[in-house]
């Protein structure tokens, strides 16, 4: 258990980066080049300085592997010294840029206040500035001092990560692991890097990688224009320099200086970009829609002891409906061939706790099912017609007009950018067409229906300015858009107060006996079950232990897990 | 105020600063918890109930009134003397899927107060985790374990561990298990009643379940708006509230019983309509 759960933290930031091949290659290229620098004493060939003026601006050959320079001296060595005054530089600019960006915004993400307000106001001034004018300066009173360069720019460049990591902390901040540590009697120090800075490490590494690509970049091109490292002092952009005054003799000395540039700050760059991908979470959903119905197993109702079955033709009807979900080419059967049905004007209770696969279940009739998730058997017959066999466009025609859903999160339902009625709208245009005056209408009509006061505002108001029980109540006015005859709530109230909870399932009640509709209530509180439900189902693990009138069920429960959650649920009755 | 209360409150008000407006989000609240008492908070969202426990950690600023914790006015204290207090309060919170942080161990976690509360060095306090997990009935080996690697359950067992480390005389409950199933839930009332008679604490048990409430805590009070309606035995509250409101949540709460509960929903429907009648005339 522990190693499933370790797992898919690991695979976290590092795990996904390692599965893009060409960041991976970025990689081993940068620290290929990032060795043989440092080890640059003992892999070249010859010293730095070394001329042979014999041997001048002389292509590649055995002796000089990437040939020789103006002064006879081996690019190759050069290149590799050259290296570790460019790197070193980088390096020193990126600390810099991480030290400074990470303190000045961790202390103004956690302290907030005037101190954020004075930290804010110096990264906005770092952005203002032109950084590169600046460097310039500096190098004008520090005459050729790579460091000095480089410890201004990256403190220059600092702005855009002291926001980035004052973001961060602004909502780690708010998590109640640091609520916890706080209570626990942890300093502001040790929350600050116990509890929110290995959550900055993965926006950091962005950043900073990307920030190491700029820096190399202004780095070679100051060696270019010859005012930070003193000839005859190798580095990368001193030698880019010297190229191109030989660019007609001896181009190939501009390839393999400007190369090895090249090559680097693509590196960064790519590795960057891997890092962000990696970093990003919610993977787009690119695996296709597998939905795979097999023909083995067939059914074979005798074996059913607690099907929540009847002889009548019911309006929907569940048969050994099996499904599981595939990962990493392992199949875990979650719902275990589970049968049931639903006759017209009934509302069946779905029980069960998290896990029990209720919610699958609601998923698997609607056709919305997880792209990982797979149905192996079974059929759900929509009078007679099996939704399961439906494609894609067949089962658009079902949702909402014949199967509404109504969520459990309904501030999720909706989208906080636009109002009631333009969502309700939508969805009416959408199912039947129409003039803007008639879908008003019928916006306003259906809100009374679900017995909002004054629909006319409602349908003006956007989700936030509505309180949980109205938005869901506009949810289910919604769903209920397309006059489905089965509507599956799936936890509808579990998020309300009881007082709105029970306005709400009076509402559903009411939708019941006067449009003549069938719900699967799919929920995990047996007091609700008790309310409302006419039968229920309970689920165990993805099998149906018991099915009955909720009378039956609860005056005299079956199996033992029945017995166990009515004993758990709370209950304001006295103890009999 | 008797000399044996854990806590007392005494009109306290808290304001919610949002850009240039305040918005009261508790206001003239009162009560007193008994040393080894369950005290209830209840009500529903908005009501300040958790505010409240927020308040007497310390999380939120408090703008008026009195805390008073075992004796000593914590309501102005500073981060330092807050930081002493661990060992006095301590806090269990809603959702033990945010209140343990991901990356690091079970170990770590549980660590964390007796080396920050209590100034143990880490090679002390990996004795004392031991302890703890037993005492949550969760075994020793899932101490190098991450929180992504237990159910709900065990996670709010976890954060109890935490909770009770440094011995607290007092622990807030905000929502302990309503992000949990009925059988988990009953099974964390069971442990924390068990830890409760062992350790002698208090409990401020903060929750918008009156049914819940029935059984475990002795004492309820009642918050709507930020202010307190009623406060009783729980018995009192749940079986013959006095107040309209509390009327109205024991009414609207759901019985496991659906003989009873078609009466109480027809006593309330009924109710409901006399109200709405009597507005009309």
């Amino acid at each position: 258990m522990s190693n499933a759960g370790d797992g898919v933290r690991n695979i976290g930031v590092v795990g996904r980066f390692f599965r893009q091949p060409v960041s991976v290659i970025a990689l081993i290229l940068v620290l290929l080049i990032t060795i043989a620098v440092t080890f640059a004493s003992a892999i070249a060939p010859f010293p730095p300085l070394l001329q042979d003026l014999y041997r001048s601006l002389q292509g590649p050959s055995s002796a000089h592997p990437l040939g020789t320079d103006s002064l006879g001296r081996d690019v190759f060595s050069r290149l590799l010294y050259g290296g570790q005054t460019t790197l070193l530089g980088v390096l020193v600019g990126c600390a810099c840029f991480v030290v400074v960006g990470v303190i000045l915004g961790l202390v103004a993400g956690y302290f907030g206040g005037l101190t954020d307000r004075t930290i804010s106001g110096v990264a906005d001034t770092l952005l203002a500035l032109p950084g590169i004018v600046i460097v310039l300066a500096v190098l004008a009173i520090f005459s050729q001092s790579v460091y000095a360069s480089m410890i201004t720019f990256g403190v220059l460049s600092s702005g855009g990560l002291i926001r980035v990591v004052r973001a961060t902390v602004l909502s780690v901040r708010e998590e109640l692991y640091v609520a916890a540590a706080r209570v626990s009697g942890a300093t502001p120090a040790r929350i600050l890097f116990r509890h929110i800075l290995p959550g900055l490490y993965a926006p950091i590494m962005v950043q900073l990688s990307l920030f190491a690509g700029i820096c190399l970049a202004v780095q070679t091109g100051l060696g270019f224009l010859g005012v930070s490292t003193p000839p005859p002092a190798p580095s990368w952009g001193g030698m880019v320099g010297d190229a191109a005054v030989s660019l007609a003799q001896a181009p190939y000395y501009l390839y393999f200086s400007g190369g090895i540039i090249f090559i680097m700050t693509l590196g960064f760059a790519v590795v960057g970009d891997g890092l962000r991908d990696a970093a990003a979470v919610g993977s787009s959903g690119d695996n296709p829609l597998r939905r795979r119905l097999g023909l083995k197993g067939k059914s074979d109702q005798s074996v059913e002891p607690f099907a929540g079955k009847r002889e009548d033709s019911p309006l929907l009807s569940v048969e050994n409906l099996t499904v599981g979900f595939r990962s990493n080419g392992n199949f875990a059967e979650v719902l275990h061939s589970i049968s049931f049905d639903l006759e017209r004007g009934e509302i069946v209770g779905l029980v069960g706790e998290s896990g029990s696969g209720k919610t699958l279940t609601g998923l698997t009739l609607i056709g919305l099912l997880d792209p990982d998730a797979e149905v192996m058997t079974g059929s759900c017959k929509l009078e007679g017609e099996d939704l399961l066999r439906l494609d894609e466009r067949g089962m658009t025609a079902i949702r909402g007009r014949r199967i509404g859903l109504v969520s459990q999160e309904p501030m999720v339902a909706l989208d906080p950018l636009f109002t009631v009625g333009d969502q309700l709208m939508e969805v009416l245009r959408h199912f039947t067409g129409g003039t803007r005056k008639s879908l008003r209408d019928r916006a306003v009509r259906l809100l009374r229906d679900v017995r909002l006061t004054d629909p006319e505002s409602v349908l003006a108001k956007r989700p936030y300015e509505l309180s949980g029980g109205m938005i869901q109540r506009v949810v289910i006015a919604m769903a209920l858009a397309g006059d489905p005859e089965i509507l599956i709530a799936d936890e509808p109230t579990t998020a309300l107060d009881v007082t709105v909870q029970a306005g709400v399932l009076d509402l559903l009640r009411e939708l019941k006996s006067t449009r003549e509709m069938s719900i699967l209530f799919v929920t995990h509180d047996l007091g609700v079950v008790a309310d409302i439900c006419d039968r229920a189902i309970v689920l165990e693990a993805g099998r149906i232990v018991e099915a009955a009138s909720v009378d039956e069920l609860f005056a005299a429960p079956k199996h033992e897990y029945t017995r166990r959650l009515i004993a758990s649920t709370p209950s304001l009755l006295e103890e009999s | 105020m008797n000399k044996a209360d854990v806590l007392v409150v005494e009109g306290l008000a808290v304001d919610y600063k949002l850009r240039r407006q305040t918005s009261r989000a508790v206001s003239d609240v009162g009560f007193q918890v008994a040393a080894g008492e369950t005290v209830a908070l209840v009500g529903e969202s908005g009501s300040g109930k958790s505010t409240i426990g927020n308040a007497v950690v310390g999380l939120v600023p408090i703008t008026a009134g009195r805390v008073i914790l075992n004796g000593k006015d914590i309501t102005r204290a500073t981060g330092r003397q807050r930081r002493s207090l661990a060992g006095q309060v301590q806090m269990i919170f809603q959702n033990p899927y945010g209140s343990l942080n991901p990356a690091l161990t079970v170990e770590q976690i549980l660590a964390e107060p007796l080396t920050a509360g209590l100034g143990l060095s880490l090679r002390e306090a990996a004795s004392r985790t031991v302890e703890l997990l037993e005492r949550v009935h969760l075994p020793a080996d899932v101490m190098k374990r991450r929180p992504g690697a237990f159910s709900g359950g065990q996670r709010q067992r976890i954060a109890i561990a935490r909770a009770v480390a440094l011995r607290p005389s007092l622990i807030i409950c905000d929502e302990p298990t309503s992000a949990l199933d009925v059988t988990t839930q009953a099974a964390v009332l069971d442990l924390l009643a068990e830890l409760q008679r062992e350790i002698n604490m208090s409990y401020l048990f903060i929750t918008h379940d009156l049914a819940v409430v029935k059984s475990f805590a002795s004492r309820v009070v009642v918050l709507q708006h930020g202010r307190i309606v009623e406060t009783g035995t729980s018995s009192q509250v749940c079986n013959a509230p006095i107040n309209p409101y509390t009327q109205a949540l024991v009414a609207a709460a759901p019985v496991p019983d659906p003989v009873i509960q078609r009466q109480r929903r027809a006593a309330r429907l009924g109710a409901l309509s006399m109200a709405e009648s009597g507005v009309s005339n």
